[in-house]
């Protein structure tokens, strides 16, 4: 030990001063790092300064007063005006911003959702022996996710256009559930009375009671070897529970169906507007271009991550008498999901951040709404882009937060 | 335009470091004038059928140009969208916006730039299919209305329902094309934008008699070039050649005769056309014949109505409004002296 510090001395002591400095890997990283730390503070002093200057010399100012401005603009009717009661000329700048991030992300989840379930499905048609399966999912992977995306929101647009009824026309999308035609989709909307919030409680308690039951099945299973119907008794809880509460106080809910007009002006004819739920065409239409889109290589990363697990795991869970389906759901899944997910973070990533192509078909999202109209009417590029940048950089670290923290609960425990 | 523009123009703001001074010298230092146009709105800025832009708005560039650079061709066109237009201008991206639009005090005052004059004075109007039985505005109560998004149309057309106390469902998209394509394909009941739009976007529509125009106009849209709001001797030459093209209709000088009018004897036809010893042109940092180049190349203002919108063109719009101050309609000039 004191041999080698002894001869490390010695090298030292002959390169003595700056020579001594630059054979030092440590001091000569720091030294391209504080180099690299200048330049980039350098140049984004530059850029702050110019865009000062030129604001200036145009007579405009920095500042982030538009928010309080009142806003006229008439938005699309979705969910963000029905979270936020938006009415042009009633509402705030603030409120349309708080609007379009609304539907950013109610998009996003949705897509999201559904194309986690239908990517999944995909991959296992990937791997399936089934000819017809395998071939459909393997057209469909290829297709989908070679053809650009803003092509597929224009064809999913035009594709509700030619097979939606003109808009005073009464068409079915699900016969006896949901309405359709030119205008958008119309369904039953939930019109909660006295006395629902028992069921909600009943659905909470269901909830926790279901963990707990799961959670004794596991330490029965342990202690005794006996396993308990965990599925079964889960979905009884979660399902009658609130069932027999909702019954037992008396049905608490209506159900208002939409209204279909057929005298009166001709522009009020068809479905009356703020009776039951209603999707506007141009979200069914990026919904279903982004779910389709995402699957496809959602597809392609689940079918990877089964792939990537040896072939020895399934049969060992053969060898100790796992049935297949039980193989893949104990052995199999657990161990690809460490494949899966950080990959399939990304894919969440990017359909959040495509939904701002909603732009196009006028989809009222963040980017068209805030970063268009509203930045038209304010007239503030700098502010509002800088906005729009940090909250798409604040919804993707969350979800990456998230599945970070998923993935650490699935990854193997090395022991 | 992708709507991944704005990044774009807000980054060239942060770089372009005071370059926006000086846009007449940088134009005949580059011997070439950025002119901002539309994406394609026929008889205001349309590509031809070999490539060619044509209009109304884009004539007005061709002027400037040749004013400037004694070359009506030296123009680059850079197809603009609704939305994308005014950061285009400020961040220095285009010299000048000629774009059929509205001059009001909000983009006067917040924007940056500056309106240099009226080209046309339009009006809000409104497009429906016939089948519907409509006639007049008033009668629009619950209907859905696709527009162009970032335009006073759309802020307008909120107006006019909100003051007659009815409802509406507003469609606003990016691309004046989409507009009509979702408005032909019956997702809208009414398409609106100016009436000078409506008369061209008309003829996008698969067919085109099918369609009526309401009665009402809803309200006032003031069509004019803007520049940056910080460079007045740029703004003196854009203002004065719309001016000069006008005038020059007053006056009797076109295109064909110009040269002839040289030798005029009538002392305001040899202001505007610089004619013996009067230079009006040196101050603005532009020769004598500067009004002369931009007649010579594209017409007096008459001549350009009617050559891109007048009633000899697929838009057929009557004069109306748009004619002389003497002749009936609102177009007036200060004078050159």
């Amino acid at each position: 030990m004191s041999s080698i510090s002894d001869s490390d001395d010695a090298v030292r002591s002959e390169r003595s001063g700056l020579a001594a400095l630059v054979f030092d890997a440590k001091a000569r990283s720091l030294f391209f790092q504080v180099i690299l730390a200048v330049l980039i503070i350098l140049a984004a002093s530059i850029a702050v300064r110019n865009a000062g200057a030129n604001l200036t010399e145009q007579g405009r100012e920095f500042g982030f007063d538009f928010f309080d401005r009142p806003s006229d603009i008439q938005i699309l009717t979705t969910f963000g005006t029905w979270l936020l009661d938006y009415e042009a000329g009633q509402n705030t700048v603030w409120d349309v911003f708080l609007l379009s991030i609304a539907n950013t992300l109610i998009i996003s989840v949705a897509g999201v959702i559904f194309a986690t379930l239908w990517g999944f499905l995909l991959g296992i048609f990937r791997l399936s022996h089934n000819f017809v399966l395998n071939s459909f999912a393997t057209i469909y992977i290829e297709l989908l996710r070679n053809v650009p995306l803003l092509l597929q929101i224009f064809f999913w647009t035009a594709v509700l256009r030619l097979v939606a009824p003109g808009p005073r026309e009464e068409g079915w999308l699900i016969p006896g559930l949901l309405n359709f035609n030119s205008k958008g989709i119309y369904g039953p909307y939930p019109l909660v009375e006295e006395g629902f919030s028992y069921t909600l409680i009943a659905f909470v308690i269901a909830c926790v009671a279901a963990w707990g039951f799961a959670r004794w099945a596991r330490r029965n299973q342990d202690r005794t070897g006996k396993q308990s119907p965990v599925g079964l008794v889960t979905v009884a809880l979660l399902i009658g529970l609130p069932t027999l509460v909702f019954l037992v106080t008396g049905r608490p809910m209506a159900i208002e169906w939409p209204n279909f007009v057929t005298e009166g002006p001709i522009l009020r004819r068809g479905f009356e507007n703020g009776i039951g739920s209603y999707i506007a065409p141009e979200f069914f239409a990026l919904f279903l271009a982004l779910t389709t889109y995402t699957a496809a290589f959602i597809a392609e990363i689940v079918r990877a991550g089964i792939q990537a697990v040896p072939k020895g795991q399934s049969e060992a869970a053969g060898a100790l008498g796992l049935p297949p389906g039980l193989a893949m759901r104990k052995v199999i899944l657990p161990q690809a999901f460490r494949v899966i997910i950080p990959p399939l973070t990304s894919q969440y990533l990017n359909l959040t951040k495509n939904s701002s192509l909603a732009a196009a078909i006028g989809y009222p999202e963040l980017v068209a709404v805030f970063a268009g109209t509203t930045l038209n009417q304010v007239g503030r590029a700098i502010e509002i882009i800088a906005i729009v940048i940090l909250v798409y950089l604040t919804i993707s670290l969350l979800t990456s937060a998230f599945m970070n923290w998923f993935n650490n609960r699935v990854k193997l425990v090395e022991r | 335009m992708t709507p991944k523009f704005y990044p774009l123009a807000a980054i060239a703001m942060l770089a372009a470091g005071g370059a926006t001074a000086g846009t007449l010298d940088d134009v005949k230092a580059a011997g070439q004038l950025k002119c901002g146009v539309s994406q394609g709105l026929p008889g205001f800025s349309t590509p031809d059928d070999s490539g060619k832009w044509t209009g109304l708005d884009v004539d007005y560039c061709r002027a400037v140009a040749a004013t400037v650079l004694d070359d009506p061709e030296a123009v680059e066109f850079v197809s603009l969208s609704a939305k994308d237009r005014f950061t285009a201008l400020s961040s220095g991206e285009i010299d000048i916006l000629s774009r059929n639009t509205t001059w009001t005090i909000t983009r006067d005052t917040d924007l940056g730039i500056t309106f240099t004059g009226i080209s046309y004075y339009d009006g809000q109007g409104m497009l429906v299919p016939a089948s519907l039985g409509v006639t007049s505005a008033l009668e629009l109560d619950g209907a859905t209305i696709c527009t162009n998004t970032g335009t006073t149309t759309e802020l307008n057309i909120t107006d006019y329902f909100k003051q007659h106390d009815m409802t509406f469902e507003l469609v606003a998209l990016e691309n004046s094309d989409e507009v009509v394509a979702a408005y032909g394909a019956g997702r809208c009941d009414v398409f609106t934008t100016d009436r000078s739009g409506v008369a061209a976007e008309r003829l996008k529509l698969a067919d085109p008699d099918a369609h009526v125009v309401l009665p009402e106009t809803i309200s006032k849209e003031p069509l004019g070039p803007s520049v940056r709001a910080d460079d007045k001797e740029w703004e003196r030459v854009s203002r004065w050649v719309l001016n000069a093209l006008i005038e020059a209709e007053e006056y009797g000088i076109t295109s064909e005769n110009v040269d002839e009018m040289m030798s005029s004897n009538n002392p305001s036809v040899q202001r505007i056309l610089g004619a013996g010893d009067n230079d009006y042109g040196a101050a603005m940092g532009l020769t004598k014949d500067w009004a002369a180049r931009a007649i010579k190349a594209v017409g007096n203002y008459g001549e350009i109505y009617d050559r891109n919108v007048g009633p000899d063109t697929p838009l057929k719009l009557e004069r109306g409004v748009n004619n002389l101050w003497n002749n009936g309609g609102f177009m007036y000039a200060p004078p050159i002296r």
